[in-house]
């Protein structure tokens, strides 16, 4: 994945700002007409140090600030991160604490879904489908209102189970809007397989082979429309997972249309799930104390988010703060194929091949490592006081003083 | 009245300019209101189009350093002149255009390519990665609906044995029955009038997910605000001839006022009627790529237009009016 681009070729990039991204990224793209001879890919426009920033803050805090990591599968992090904690503390969670978790992992996987099916549809220029399934979304978005007070960023996790019950009369409107979800489900489904302008650019687009996405390591949907049959909440049970009933779908289209059909079908599946969490809820606390301080160790904690698995991995050093928090976010493994999907594509098949994996660049650029020697010669790697140095002249170049600005705040004149 | 004022008003009033303005301005509102509706969305007030026109043509332009200065500036211009004048052959009030002659058909669809080219002109001239590749995209589009527009418009006129728009609607308000057959005709001509007025499945030359505003993506301001008027009344003039063409009822052989006001509202609600069928077809279909509407226009669209051509010779061959 360089960015040398080809002689006799047009250069085209797409990002850090462009309407097919919502999020900065930088795909270079080499075309001869409209096919794309290369892709060049560059990540790390989103750096925030949240890893770094949670070893400064308590586990409480820094569960906050994991569920911040994506807005979308905002609990998907929160949780995977929180696993690791009560592992390493062993802390057992009630049950009906690992049934809520579940019940908002599922109602959170169905948003997604919905919001992805949407943003496929506006990729492909099919605005009325966007308009349609964001509406539709609502209803789940009120759901997850209702019952944790948050449509995004739930903050429904503690250490030792979660914060807020889930009532009778909860439970029935969840019920109630499962059954609209999987009414709206069922016509999305039906336009999905039969609408043929959508066929016609979603089939044989961004083809990943089975071999390939095992070689290259896709995961979630994107691996499952490749008939890679794996699935965390079945293959590594967490929460409640092991007592439900649910099909893990995969599909053998390997394209894009592959994905959009293992999408709409896991929701169907995800109605399900919730139906079962709901009427199965056992009875009893939903949380344990949990201690301040955890005890030396380490866990990894594996989470099937809603794009692909995600992968938390948590160290202890006695203290009431992590010693090391990594996150493997799943986008991270799937924006790998990407460029193999790309080529010998289309310029116009782009924005949906990279809508296909559902990307989280936020969840992705939030740790990636600094790009060592990159740029033009001399410009090589800054040690922290060098980095300190430069920013303090360069805001000085800007006629900011820093230095002078603290002694006046510090003299108490607040201009 | 003298024939010079007469003239002037019908350029610069009524039909022409400014009532072409704002009929162009309320065909898309109607397009954005109905696209809105069908979308489960509010859609914007009756004043929306009018008030973009006003805030864009009040902003700064802006223009690249390395863009071509006269064709950058020139190119909304000319893609405005062109609709306007090619909504002058086309009988609106009457039977006659304010200019009508044996071949003014041809001459209509000619200027109503003009703007296609303006918006390559323009975009190649702005230098800018997007708007190049949104005008070679452009001009790409234009080989490939252009051949099926021309059949499937030139049918009609082989049916009535005339280039001319008058002497067309004439022969069909005489044989009112003979518009029957040109039905596909239309259909495929309003698939390549999507294709001209670069509107969903086929605005391939300006999809904002793959090439910003393509051909338009440099422009801002008032420049922007004459293109964009340029469109919309494209797509007034487009209908417009279609409805003229293939959907010939209604307008006066006499010259006096109410029959012509009859035959005018008439033609307001055929244009509306058109506009409305583009606006669902934006509504319920994903956007193609550039393969697939090439390969649709050319085995799909042409050879249907073909037909349509063979079908009105055989039919003036065995059925004369």
């Amino acid at each position: 994945m360089t960015d040398k681009p080809l002689s006799g070729f047009v250069t085209v990039p797409i990002g850090p700002q462009h309407p097919a991204l919502k999020e900065p990224e930088n795909f270079t793209l080499t075309l001869a007409g409209e096919r794309i001879m290369h892709t060049g890919m560059r990540l790390g426009y989103n750096h925030r140090g949240i890893e770094k920033a949670c070893e400064q803050r308590t586990f409480i805090q820094a569960l906050y600030l994991i569920e911040r990591i994506c807005g979308i599968c905002s609990h998907s992090h929160s949780t995977a991160f929180v696993n690791a904690v009560e592992e390493i503390a062993g802390l057992e969670l009630p049950r009906r604490a690992s049934y809520i978790r579940t019940l908002i992992a599922e109602l959170e996987r169905v948003h997604s879904h919905l919001l992805w099916l949407g943003v496929a549809g506006h990729e492909i220029g099919f605005d009325t489908l966007l308009m349609y399934t964001w509406r539709d979304r609502e209803v789940v978005m009120d759901l997850l209102a209702k019952l944790t007070g948050n449509r995004v960023n739930y903050g429904i996790n503690t250490p030792g189970g979660v914060r807020r019950d889930v009532s009778d009369e909860q439970k029935q409107e969840i019920l109630k809007g499962t059954d609209v979800l999987e009414e709206r489900t069922k016509y999305y489904i039906e336009i999905a397989t039969t609408e043929p302008t959508i066929i016609g650019r979603l089939s044989q687009v961004g083809k990943l082979s089975h071999d390939d996405a095992v070689r290259l390591g896709a995961v979630g949907p994107t691996g499952r429309a490749s008939a890679v049959d794996r699935d965390v909440r079945r293959d590594d049970p967490y929460l409640a997972y092991s007592d439900l009933q649910f099909k893990v779908i995969t599909d053998d289209h390997c394209d894009v249309y592959g994905r959009a059909v293992v999408r709409v079908l896991e929701l169907m599946e995800c109605y399900s799930l919730i139906r079962q969490l709901v009427r199965n809820m056992p009875d009893g606390p939903i949380a344990v104390k949990a201690p301040r301080k955890v005890a030396p160790g380490e866990a990894l904690s594996r989470y099937e988010a809603p794009r692909g698995e995600d992968v938390h991995y948590v160290r202890t050093n006695g203290s009431d703060k992590p010693d090391r928090v990594k996150v493997r976010a799943p986008t991270l493994a799937n924006v790998q194929v990407v460029a193999h999907m790309l080529k010998d594509g289309y310029l116009a098949d782009l924005p949906i091949v990279i809508a296909a994996i559902d990307p989280c660049f936020s969840c992705t650029d939030r740790m990636t490592a600094a790009l060592v020697g990159h740029g033009p010669a001399g410009e090589g790697v800054m040690t922290w006081p060098q980095l300190r140095r430069h920013g303090i002249e360069f805001y000085r170049r800007q006629g900011i003083d820093f230095a002078d600005l603290n002694k006046r705040l510090r003299s108490g004149g607040h201009h | 009245m003298p024939p010079l004022l007469h003239d002037l008003i019908y350029m610069l009033l009524f039909p022409g300019l400014l009532f072409l303005m704002f009929f162009a301005f309320a065909a898309e509102y109607i397009d954005r209101k109905l696209h809105a509706r069908l979308q489960n969305r509010m859609g914007p007030p009756w004043f929306q189009p009018l008030a973009d026109f006003i805030k864009l043509a009040a902003k700064q332009d802006l223009m690249p350093v390395r863009a071509d200065y006269w064709m950058f500036r020139l190119t909304p211009i000319v893609a405005l002149a062109a609709t306007l004048t090619a909504f002058l052959y086309i009988p609106v009030w009457g039977r006659h255009g304010l200019m009508s002659f044996n071949g003014d058909l041809i001459v209509v669809l000619y200027l109503l390519t003009i703007p296609t080219f303006t918006f390559f002109l323009g975009g190649w001239y702005s230098r800018s990665v997007f708007s190049m590749i949104g005008a070679a995209r452009a001009l790409m589009q234009l080989f490939a609906y252009e051949i099926p527009l021309y059949l499937a418009v030139l049918a009609p006129a082989l049916l009535a044995g005339s280039w001319s728009l008058a002497d067309i609607t004439a022969f069909y308000a005489r044989n009112p029955l003979y518009a029957a057959f040109n039905v596909v005709g239309l259909g495929v001509a309003l698939v390549a009038l999507l294709g001209k007025l670069e509107r969903v499945p086929f605005d391939i030359p300006e999809a904002e997910t793959e090439i910003v505003a393509g051909a338009f993506t440099e422009y801002s301001g008032r420049l922007l605000a004459i293109f964009r008027l340029a469109i919309s009344i494209e797509m007034v003039v487009g209908a417009t001839l279609l409805a003229a063409v293939f959907l010939p009822f209604g307008l006066a052989g006499s010259d006096s006022f109410s029959s012509g006001a009859i035959g005018f509202g008439l033609y307001l609600v055929k244009v509306i009627g058109l506009v409305c069928v583009m606006t669902l077809m934006r509504s319920l279909l994903a956007r193609l790529r550039l393969d697939q509407m090439i390969n649709f226009c050319w085995k799909v669209a042409a050879p249907v237009a073909f037909l349509q051509v063979l079908l009105n010779l055989s039919v003036k061959f065995f059925l004369p009016a």
